[in-house]
């Protein structure tokens, strides 16, 4: 075997965790080799030009969640790091009037005072209240959870720090954590808000890329974790990545290059190679093989331990766990290329509504109807649309006074009853754009392209087992120290030197990076101790 | 009382703006921002095109045979190796070598320029050129000046007048825009590719108009003092009663800082061996040659982690905000003396970084020096690791190129 098939680590998945995750086991040394079975690095963070000059964020479309230690740490704005803040947040209200927040919190507010006045002083509360919340769990995010099954003292001193960091939060804080972490979305905004648009805003956070409505338990927690984002200081906000997340995934590369990583393309993985009950490589779909004492699965829990190890050599609860772990995708995309702005007719001659994402889903009640499809293996006749139209603040991604517009579309069940997503495909797309249409009229004339991404296209082309997004549901039993599986939550695997970094462990998902860095501080402290 | 004065941009950028947030810059109305979101408008400079009102600015032309010589004895940068068709960025001082006000010169002949003042400084300049043949005279009112900034300003202006395809830094040439002869200039202050255009005041509407409809496509926005602070902060450009005050104002050398301190050093060719003169020069050249400068001026950039850290464990949300520190903030050494301060401070969205101006003892100022700098934190005052570094902080090829 030659030596240039020969590393010290193997990542298996090009994605954005497994680029960070490559990039700082380079940065501390270690050979490393990341295997994409794609044409590009990305996963589900690639931006293609589908059109000439027309830049497509094909999949995920927003830089969500990415903890912000992982830009200095990897030195990312040396290597072209830009996240561009969205300005704005828009949300019509279905009677021809809309929501427009931007970043000056005293129009902010008189936005809300012109709905209605009694959710003025609600709305500060309400930001305040899930602020405090979030600076709970920020510490969990960026820690790995505790093996509170675990007996070695190391456990025992994980154990405390999380109760001692619990202990130390005042009973409101606590007691509005739980509630979000167990109960709906719905419950919770109405202890706030009267008003329905108003609730309808705020509760779109709480079904993205989930199975579950506004109204369905469980959804609070989703609300929660769209709210962890701290782009520039501030809490719960999003920003667009220049050229689009496929411009992210290209910067964590040459991150990853930069600090010695190797990225071959076009190489699928089919399964790791063990000897003695250890990993030592892996081999590609077309027989070649790569050696490594570390092999690392950036892929989804269900591909990790069902698909690239054999079943049989692990614990049969963790493989009972992964079995019947929740993926079920619901969302979809439906992009298009736009010949000008849409125009909402309320605001005729102004771009700034344009700045942020555009929730199209007027209600709560809207929301949870559009769910009510998915439960019985449908799609949604008037689906929520989480749009962006980023070539407003980066006109690099459309040719001058052109757009793109990305839609993120709910809801998509992966199985549909009686029929497929190739044949319904089309019908799909027609829906979400009748819903653009009725919000900006004479939307259809302005359509130069559409493209319809289905969560079976999510599963074939990025491996996100039955499209789900975040690489495992969102549910309070898949989360922190039970994702993907209780025992297995700490990047380790049954496997000796066979670990995990995907969005499918603890914080993934969302663009965040942190189980990629998390995952390393892993290897690296075990390979420490390996040789000490 | 008159009411507060207006520039010639203002009928249509008025309309442009939804804030009604305005200072008073040099008595005339300039906007802190035209939407609720300043970092909108400082994300079109750095990643598209902004176009900012920079009028209030006096404008001086200064002609004659002796106007080469009288700028020549005034100005820190020798204005003699300014051709026509070129600019400067330079200063002057008073004769205790200390600085007064900065400002561009154009020159449009041999005895031809046009000088720019962040501050009133035309009987200065008249008692300076007593006995020449030089005129001076106030042009302020005659024209707009707008700055086009950020990547696509060349395009948006090349659309317009061709001659902004070829026009390298710092050089200008007359142009014509909505048949408006106008002055297109490589200059500006945000440390991008950008352009200023000097239009006569009774057409800069038509001027304003046609470029905002030539960068329409291209998102063009106008930007106020909140982004141009943010931006000109990563460019590592100083501002008048910011970074220094003017020298003939100011009650005590402390508020006085000469060239070299304030970062001009660069400017100062010839005078350390007596080569070029003009007023001040003496007393620079002494500083310079028995090394009495009391501060040289550097950038200083935070330590993320300790930031995050100190704001974390006062159980306080770490703010990076673009709105930069108002105050004045002292710059100590890992003892805790004081060595320094900072004159100007901001978060950097393109750097990801807090980042600073300041004035640090001579002997500190190298790049990479490990300081810290005061602030306070929950009513109480704690440091916070810095590091020196070079300035510009945003450099981008682009700008020169």
């Amino acid at each position: 075997m030659s030596s240039s098939h020969e590393f010290d680590a193997i990542v298996v998945g090009g994605g954005h965790n497994g680029l960070t995750h490559a990039a700082y086991l380079g940065q501390a040394g270690l050979r490393t080799l990341v295997l994409e079975k794609n044409a590009m690095v990305g996963g589900a963070a690639i931006t293609e030009e589908l059109m000439p000059g027309f830049s497509f964020t094909t999949f995920s479309y927003a830089l969500s969640l990415l903890r912000p230690e992982i830009i200095h740490e990897l030195d990312l704005v040396r290597h072209g790091f830009l996240p561009l803040m969205m300005p704005s947040s828009f949300h019509p209200t279905g009677d021809g009037g809309h929501l427009l927040f931007g970043d000056d919190h005293q129009q902010n507010l008189q936005e809300i005072r012109r709905h209605s006045p009694r959710d003025v002083d609600a709305y500060e509360r309400y930001h305040r209240d899930l602020d405090r919340v979030c600076q709970v769990v920020r510490p969990l995010f960026d820690n790995p959870p505790p093996d509170v099954f675990g007996t070695d003292p190391e456990d025992q001193v994980d154990v405390k720090w999380l109760l001692d960091h619990l202990g130390g939060v005042d009973r409101k804080t606590m007691h509005d954590l739980v509630r979000l972490l167990t109960g709906s979305a719905a419950d919770w905004l109405d202890d706030y808000f009267e008003h329905e648009a108003i609730k309808g805003y705020h509760a779109s956070s709480s079904v993205i890329g989930s199975k579950v409505g506004p109204m369905s338990p469980g959804s609070g927690l989703v609300l929660l974790f769209h709210k962890m984002g701290e782009h520039d200081g501030h809490l719960g906000s999003w920003a667009f990545h220049k050229g689009g997340n496929g411009g992210f995934t290209q910067v964590l590369a040459r991150a990853a290059v930069a600090n010695g990583a190797e990225i071959r393309l076009g190489a699928a993985v089919s399964s790791v190679l063990t000897e003695g009950g250890r990993a030592v490589g892996v081999v590609l779909e077309d027989g070649t093989e790569f050696r490594a004492p570390v092999v690392v699965s950036a892929l989804d829990p269900r591909r990790t331990f069902l698909d690239l190890v054999e079943p049989r050599e692990l614990p049969l609860d963790l493989v009972d766990n992964v079995r019947r772990m929740k993926f079920r995708g619901v969302s979809a995309k439906v992009n298009f290329a736009l010949d000008g702005l849409p125009v909402f007719p309320a605001l005729p001659d102004t771009v700034d509504h344009f700045g942020g994402f555009l929730n199209i889903g007027p209600t709560m009640e809207y929301v949870e109807r559009a769910f009510d499809a998915s439960k019985y293996g449908w799609y949604s006749d008037e689906p929520y649309i989480d749009a962006a139209v980023q070539s407003v603040v980066d006109p690099d991604m459309a040719p001058p006074g052109k757009h793109v517009l990305s839609c993120f579309v709910q809801y998509a069940p992966y199985e549909l009853r009686g029929s497929d997503w190739e044949t319904e495909r089309e019908a799909f797309g027609d829906k979400a754009q009748a819903v653009l249409e009725s919000h900006f009229p004479g939307f259809g004339d302005l359509v130069l392209q559409r493209e319809v991404v289905t969560p079976v296209d999510i599963e074939t082309r990025t491996g996100l087992t039955e499209g789900n997004i975040f690489a495992g549901e969102f549910l309070a039993p898949q989360m922190y120290f039970f994702r993907p599986a209780p025992g297995w939550s700490q990047y380790a695997t049954p496997i000796d030197g066979y670990y995990q970094c995907g969005s499918g462990t603890h914080p993934g998902g969302c663009v965040i990076g942190s189980p990629g860095r998390l995952a390393a501080q892993r290897v690296l402290r075990d390979r420490r101790a390996a040789t000490s | 009382m008159t009411p507060v004065r207006t520039t010639p941009f203002h009928s249509r950028l008025s309309e442009l703006d939804d804030q009604g947030l305005y200072t008073h810059w040099q008595g005339t109305l300039s906007p802190l921002r035209y939407s609720h979101a300043p970092k909108h408008e400082y994300f079109a400079v750095r990643n598209s095109v902004g176009v900012f009102d920079t009028s209030p600015l006096y404008k001086y032309a200064v002609t004659g045979p002796d106007a080469e010589r009288l700028l020549a004895g005034a100005l820190v940068r020798d204005v003699k190796a300014c051709r026509p068709g070129q600019a400067h960025y330079t200063a002057w001082c008073d004769d205790r070598g200390f600085v007064m006000h900065d400002g561009v010169v154009f020159r449009h002949s041999a005895d031809q320029f046009l000088l720019t003042a962040a501050r009133p400084a035309l009987s200065w300049f008249e008692e300076l050129g007593c006995g020449m043949r030089v005129e001076l005279e106030d042009v302020t009112d005659d024209y707009g000046m707008l700055a086009v900034q950020g990547p696509r300003s060349r395009a948006v202006l090349a659309a317009l007048a061709p001659e902004a395809e070829s026009l390298a830094y710092f050089e200008h040439v007359p142009a014509k825009i909505a048949d408006t002869p106008v002055t297109l200039s490589r200059t500006g202050y945000t440390g991008d590719l950008g352009y200023e255009l000097t239009v006569p005041a009774a057409d800069a509407v038509a001027v304003l108009d046609a470029v905002l409809e030539a960068g329409g496509a291209h998102s063009i926005r106008p930007f106020g003092e909140e982004a141009l602070m943010t931006l000109r902060i990563e460019a590592g450009l100083p501002l008048i009663d910011v970074e220094w005050h003017d020298s003939r104002l100011a009650f005590s050398d402390a508020d006085r800082v000469t060239p070299r301190e304030l970062g001009f050093g660069w400017m100062l060719r010839g005078v350390r061996d007596g080569a070029r003169r003009f007023v001040g020069s003496e007393a620079i050249r002494r500083e310079l040659v028995d090394g009495t400068s009391r501060w040289l001026t550097t950038g200083i950039v935070v330590d993320w982690a300790d930031w995050d850290r100190i704001f974390r464990e006062a159980g306080l949300f770490p703010p990076k905000s673009e709105h930069p520190l108002p105050y004045e903030s002292m710059v100590l050494d890992e003892g805790g003396a004081e060595v320094g301060y900072c004159t100007s401070f901001v978060y950097s969205p393109v750097l990801q970084r807090h980042i600073g101006i300041a004035r640090v003892r001579p002997d500190l100022a190298a790049a990479g020096t490990d300081l810290r700098l005061e602030l306070a934190i929950a009513h109480h005052n704690t440091t916070v690791r810095v590091t020196t570094a070079p300035m510009p902080f945003f450099d981008p090829e682009r700008k020169k190129s």
